[in-house]
């Protein structure tokens, strides 16, 4: 079964991506988790994200075109990245995202992906 | 929620309800349970007699025996249910026995049938995944959403397990009874096993390993102390009691005052519990003297032999090894054959560590993070860096502790 596994990044942990001092741990952890997933057969595919300032946001309304930088969500957690997981079930899904770096200072969330409309 | 119900509980009564709850909830409910054959029912029937507790208590008093009240008061919720047919037909005549037995006794005490709800929990026609969980719930009281959290499942689907292993207990009319001798031990390792499934594992002989515990140790070394005092003349129950009291003795010697991870190796004798580790050695020579050896009295003895450089200063690896020898001849489960390869990498050369390690089959260890750790640690000492790096990095990856993956990539960088 696929879930898609959405990784909530702390404030703090995003930080280190830049940071001289704890850029090295931080990118370690997250090769070696994706080495793991990788070497154990689970990974499907996934990216890491650029920051949420990055983002361009695109709205059609009555017509209407509407385009905006952002969005510039107040949160204490980002959508730092996620990855397509092929696993047995939701137990194991859970044991994975158990061990992801992002886990102790932010959230995973585990969703099933759905599958194609039938007929397709 | 009226304004009656959110003013504070008096001091006395929420302490009675409380204490109530801690020493009794599993003793009330297995008795009841027995008796109505029917772990749900008898939940629902100990549930409502707390809440009536709550209700009472502030008014009337606390009883002079709370215990007795809401055994009468659970005892009545589940002649109601029965009246009303919800609790099997084959119930009925025990719940008429109850009620005798409660009124003989004058509600004096009653007998601990805690025993019989373990055997219950984990009978074999449970499904082993829910066994640790019910036990917990029903003899400990824990609730439904933090045992989820502790197994790594959604509360939804722990929900469901513990439902559908209690419809079974009642549906299936398995027995509320201790073994006869001869399954005894047999039925037992169920028990024990479910109870070790509480407490994940110990194993920290493995520099970076992380064991995954589930934050109830001292829930589990409850259980097996229980089951300890309730079958005295088991030796494994006193084995799996060692086991856990051994790896718990050596908890604040895992971390240094940074709260970097600590290895066993490494780590300051002075931190660990005397008090922990002379209750293991008791249970264990207890154990030993009954003359039927058994998994858990191995793995105990195995932290025994670790216990000793505390006293010796230095570790018998060639007696761990040994008695790893015999682990894997008796339960060659994974941990185990990579235990015994740390062992002998120890006792011998790193090269016959790794050439065991080797013979593991893959798909065993693919998401196995203790053998990629032994694995580093032996090809950095053979002087093999990169396949050690590449080792250390699937650990860390495979790691859930942030203090342990810290130590693994430290180990690639340094």
């Amino acid at each position: 079964m696929q879930y898609a596994m959405f990784i909530y990044e702390s404030a703090a942990d995003l930080a280190k991506r830049n940071d001289p001092q704890a850029a090295d741990s931080y990118w370690g952890s997250w090769s070696s988790y994706i080495k793991a997933l990788s070497e154990a057969g689970v990974m499907v595919g996934g990216n890491g994200l650029q920051p949420y300032q990055t983002g361009t946001t695109l709205r059609l309304q009555n017509g209407k075109r509407h385009v905006q930088d952002g969005p510039y969500a107040d949160s204490k957690e980002q959508l730092g990245g996620y990855f397509i997981l092929e696993v047995a079930d939701l137990d194991a899904a859970l044991d994975w995202a158990a061990r992801c770096p992002a886990a102790p200072n932010g959230a995973i969330e585990l969703r099933p992906v759905l599958p194609p409309p039938s007929g397709l | 929620m009226n304004e009656d119900a959110r003013r504070p509980l008096p001091l006395d009564v929420a302490e009675a309800a409380d204490r109530a709850a801690r020493v009794s909830y599993g003793r009330l409910l297995a008795y009841l349970s027995a008796r109505a054959r029917d772990v749900a029912k008898a939940e629902d029937a100990l549930a409502d007699a707390f809440q009536a507790a709550l209700k009472s208590w502030p008014v009337a008093g606390v009883p002079d025996n709370p215990e007795a009240w809401l055994l009468t008061a659970a005892r009545r919720n589940l002649d109601h249910a029965a009246r009303h047919g919800k609790v099997r037909a084959a119930a009925a005549p025990a719940l008429a026995w109850l009620q005798d037995e409660i009124a003989a006794r004058g509600g004096d005490g009653f007998p601990d049938e805690r025993l019989k709800l373990l055997f219950v929990c984990a009978h074999p026609a449970i499904d082993p995944a829910a066994r640790a969980p019910l036990m917990l719930q029903t003899v400990l009281g824990l609730d439904a959403a933090r045992i989820a959290s502790a197994f790594l499942v959604s509360p939804a689907a722990m929900g469901q397990r513990l439902v559908r292993a209690k419809t079974k207990i009642r549906d299936a009319g398995l027995r509320f009874a201790v073994p006869e001798s001869d399954e005894l031990a047999d039925r037992l390792e169920f028990v024990l096993d479910a109870i070790y499934a509480a407490y994940g594992s110990g194993w920290d002989a493995i520099a970076g390993a992380d064991p995954r515990q589930r934050g109830l140790t001292e829930e589990a070394i409850w259980l097996a102390r229980l089951v300890v005092g309730l079958l005295p003349n088991e030796p494994e129950a006193r084995g799996l009691l060692a086991l856990m009291l051994y790896c718990e003795s050596r908890k604040a010697a895992r971390r240094d005052a940074d709260g970097r991870f600590v290895p066993l190796a490494e780590q300051d004798i002075g931190l660990w519990s005397r008090d922990m580790i002379g209750e293991a050695e008791a249970a264990l020579r207890a154990a030993a003297g009954m003359g039927r050896l058994g998994r858990y009295q191995l793995e105990a003895a195995i932290q025994s032999a670790h216990a000793q450089r505390g006293l010796i200063g230095r570790t018998p690896w060639h007696g761990i090894a040994t008695l790893y020898e015999g682990l894997v001849r008796l339960s060659p489960t994974v941990g185990a054959l990579v235990g015994r390869a740390a062992a002998v990498a120890e006792a011998e050369d790193a090269a016959k560590g790794l050439a065991l390690l080797a013979d593991i089959p893959a798909a065993a260890v693919a998401d196995y993070q203790p053998y990629w750790a032994l694995s580093g640690h032996l090809l950095l000492k053979l002087d093999r860096s990169a396949e050690a790096a590449d080792s250390f990095r699937r650990a860390a990856g495979l790691s859930e502790d942030p203090a342990v993956r810290a130590f693994l990539l430290e180990k690639i960088f340094s």
